[in-house]
């Protein structure tokens, strides 16, 4: 080997500028096929199984028949949704931990909607009141922690946080109110007769709507916040506030209208998650969802198209691992240490994505 | 060039070491069992091993022959580490073993929460080629119902569930144990050591209420029908043998509250209840008695779903549970042999569907005698829990006790017949939900 005369360090940490789009995706992946060694390797450890099987059955849980397939698009789109809704209050670095939170109240507006107007109006209707109620809902939601943050500086994270708990107790009231049957502790399925306030099949597929509202908020959040002012306001106000304030944009005003719109969105998952999948609204309705929408912002560098892969591999996860549990008789704790180890993988290469090692010697040779 | 040659080098080398590493520690899990998944299958050959003795004596021959096209979904709320669905795994091993039927005719599905990822299990199981599906918990029911809406030629059972008779559907059933007939003997072991304790002078003033009457205490999960029933029969079993008690109810507004229960028990002991029995999941109340009793308080524990003796070595008498197996014995016989599945199953001792685990060392002497004489009466039907001439509503014995049928808060059907409420036959989940004088329900 050879050493350096100097006694410098023989690697050097170095800052990346920028780097160019193949190579983002070569380390990832990288990553990805590492990750799944490592796996490869406890999963022989641990429970002596061939990974290769364990593989193909995680990957026979998410896609192996068309409805498997289905339900996985479903909930990656569920999850896209929620994380598209954090996009724009990240981007401002106002860190919005109250998904979970609007969520919630965006399905409790649903949930209202469905259970009391059922009788009085059209399913078509029924369905834009529910929208409109569930945004509203979240839109409030998301209101409240931007109003204290522009008005007294208060942080924001906690704040959001708290009100997670507080939307929390509101859906167990709710619950309780809604019980059906008494005694049950649920509200079970809503309307299971009737179907009112269901969605109805598009493309011939029972999940066609959920799919394509997702595609729609993905694309619509991308355009707003690369093509238009109030998203170059919303960079401006991420990127400084003292920039900002001297190029004249009220923040206050961006705070609020930004942190409107993210509650708003994931309250329209809420409704999403109740008219076009569950048809029911407990506490497990966010069930979680609404924290690991912010690991996929933050995967995605809060790129709406970079989201859908990413909770795509999530929900991917997710499903094998329950696939696993279910084959092999494995524990599901089992399967999420597979889980663990592929998102510690990629959360490693974001390392490798904005640094890169250099050994002093051969960055001379370089230049 | 040669750096990258040695690095080539060292990264075989530490990726040999690893496989080698690898398979040393395959062969020593296998026979160690280290590993939680070798345990398990382990475990799992062994009752295999025993279930098929069984088999070959059977005379039946069915066992051997059971049916290859069979298969069976399964649909749990939790997994072998929480206590009331591992009591449906054991279940359903004893009785898959003691019909013959093989480890891949049975698929399963561990902790299915209660939302529609229910109804996505169930359909999943359906094109698995399932032709029974079972849930296990009382909040599957709704989604199990709408898979069952869905695809009429599969069987589904709700398992607690109440709803079966209402839904107009041939291949939707339900099924609940007799488990008052189990907690009415779990109350004769408690009235047995109240009796030793008052016998022996080991209480105090506090111990007693205003009328004289011995003080017990009772965690509940919610102000239902099924925990109102259980504990009613419960309440009963301890009067059979000492009349002069009464009894206060606390309940958890939860099925699995460690540290509600806990503190629910931790209340009703200071205030004086020398007994503590529950309807609730967890081990918090059991170890409640256990501290109190460690700390020189005389309180007795009476447990549900799982021996109670390991957290309370001391103060567990006893617990009431569930034999799940009888019934899963009796539905994969139906699917074996093309027999209609009951719409609404209740059995209890007389086919062995309910039982008490192994009395405590704390228990009163004579107490095993006692309980088989309550056991072989309530086997031969000579006793009945819910004998109306046993207890009173507002001062008088009962003659008319309404079951809500149709699930609308209100009571519509009769319960009582001849003198005796009819528990779980009009349907199979617990109705008796009058409250009988002598019980006070404290929130």
């Amino acid at each position: 080997m050879q050493t350096s005369a100097s006694g410098a360090p023989r690697l050097r940490i170095v800052k990346r500028d920028s780097l160019p789009l193949w190579k983002a995706v070569v380390i990832r992946l990288l990553a990805v096929l590492l990750a799944l060694l490592v796996d490869a390797v406890l999963i022989y450890c641990i429970v002596n199984m061939n990974p290769v099987e364990v593989y193909k059955t995680m990957f026979s849980g998410a896609f192996g028949t068309s409805r498997r397939a289905w339900i996985t698009a479903r909930d990656s789109a569920l999850l896209l949704c929620m994380s598209v809704g954090l996009a724009p209050a990240f981007k401002m670095r106002f860190w919005n931990t109250g998904a979970e939170g609007q969520i919630l109240v965006g399905a409790i507006c649903t949930a209202f909607c469905m259970i009391n107007f059922a009788d009085v109006l059209p399913t078509g209707l029924l369905l834009v009141v529910m929208a409109l109620a569930s945004i509203v809902g979240g839109g409030i939601w998301g209101l409240i922690p931007a109003v204290f943050k522009a008005k007294w500086d208060t942080n924001e994270t906690l704040f959001t946080l708290m009100l997670n708990y507080v939307a929390i107790q509101l859906t167990s009231f709710c619950v309780a109110c809604w019980e059906n049957p008494y005694g049950s502790n649920t509200v079970g399925v809503i309307n299971q007769n009737s179907q009112a306030g269901w969605f109805p099949a598009l493309f011939g597929a029972s999940y066609g709507l959920n799919i394509l509202l997702a595609v729609l908020l993905t694309v619509g959040m991308f355009c707003y916040l690369r093509y238009t002012k109030q998203g170059y306001e919303i960079a401006v106000v991420g990127e400084s506030r003292n920039t900002a304030r001297y190029a004249g944009v009220s923040i206050t005003k961006v705070y609020i209208r930004t942190m409107i719109l993210s509650g708003a969105i994931c309250g329209f998952s809420g409704f999403i998650a109740v008219a076009g999948s569950s048809h029911t609204v407990s506490t497990s309705t966010a069930g979680g969802r609404g924290f690991t929408a912010i690991i996929v912002a933050w995967l995605a560098k809060f790129n709406t198209f970079f989201m859908v892969v990413i909770s795509l591999l999530l929900v991917f996860l997710e499903k094998g691992a329950s696939e696993i549990a279910s084959q092999y008789n494995l524990n599901e704790y089992a399967a999420q240490m597979i889980e663990g180890v592929i998102l510690f993988f990629i959360l490693g290469s974001e390392f490798f994505l904005n640094y890169r090692l250099v050994r002093p010697g051969k960055e001379k040779e370089g230049k | 060039m040669k750096k990258f040659l040695a690095l080539m080098l060292a990264l075989c080398m530490t990726f040999s070491l690893a496989a080698c590493g690898s398979s040393d520690d395959g062969s020593s899990d296998d026979a160690g069992s280290a590993s939680t998944a070798s345990a398990s299958t382990a475990e799992e050959e062994g009752e295999g091993s025993e279930a098929a003795g069984e088999a070959s004596s059977s005379a039946e021959g069915e066992a051997t022959a059971a049916d290859s096209d069979l298969k069976i979904g399964i649909v749990l709320v939790g997994d072998e580490n929480e206590g009331y669905t591992y009591a449906h795994i054991e279940g359903i091993q004893t009785a898959a073993a003691a019909l013959g039927i093989s480890d891949d005719q049975i698929l399963w599905k561990y902790s299915i929460t209660e939302d529609e990822s229910c109804y996505d299990a169930c359909i999943d199981l359906v094109e698995s080629g399932c032709t029974l599906v079972i849930t296990n918990s009382y909040g599957h029911q709704s989604y199990c119902q709408q898979a069952a809406s869905e695809y009429p030629d599969v069987e589904f059972v709700a398992l607690t569930g109440d709803t079966a008779n209402q839904s107009g559907l041939d291949n939707f059933h339900n099924a609940f144990t007799c488990v008052y007939e189990s907690r009415y003997v779990s109350g004769v072991v408690a009235g047995m050591k109240i009796a030793e304790l008052v016998e022996s002078g080991a209480l105090s003033d506090d111990n007693y209420d205003a009328d004289g009457n011995v003080k017990i205490g009772y965690v509940g999960a919610y102000p239902y029908a099924e925990v109102v029933s259980g504990y009613t029969a419960f309440f009963l079993g301890v009067q059979s043998v000492y009349e002069n008690v009464s009894m206060e109810v606390q309940y958890t507004n939860s099925w699995f509250d460690l540290t509600g229960e806990y503190e629910a028990a931790k209340a009703l002991i200071s205030d004086g209840c020398v007994i503590i029995g529950q309807h609730a999941d967890s081990t918090g109340a059991p170890s409640a008695c256990q501290e109190m009793y460690e700390s020189g308080t005389t309180v007795y524990s009476v447990g549900y779903n799982i021996d109670m003796l390991s957290v309370a070595p001391d103060a567990a008498l006893t617990s009431a549970t569930n034999v799940w197996a009888v019934y899963y014995e009796y539905v994969f016989g139906c699917m074996l042999n093309g027999e209609a599945i009951a719409t609404d199953w209740a059995e209890g001792y007389e086919t062995g569907a309910v039982a008490i685990t192994a009395l405590g060392d704390s228990c009163a002497e004579g107490t095993a005698d006692k309980v088989a004489e309550v056991e072989a009466a309530l086997m031969d039907g000579s006793l009945q829990v819910f004998d109306c001439s046993t207890f009173t509503v507002d001062g008088e014995n009962p003659t008319s006790i309404l079951i809500d049928m149709d699930l609308d808060y209100v009571g519509d059907t009769e319960g009582v017949v001849d003198g005796v409420f009819q528990e779980s036959t009009l349907r199979s989940a617990p109705g008796f939900s009058a409250r009988i004088d002598g019980i006070t329900e404290l929130n």
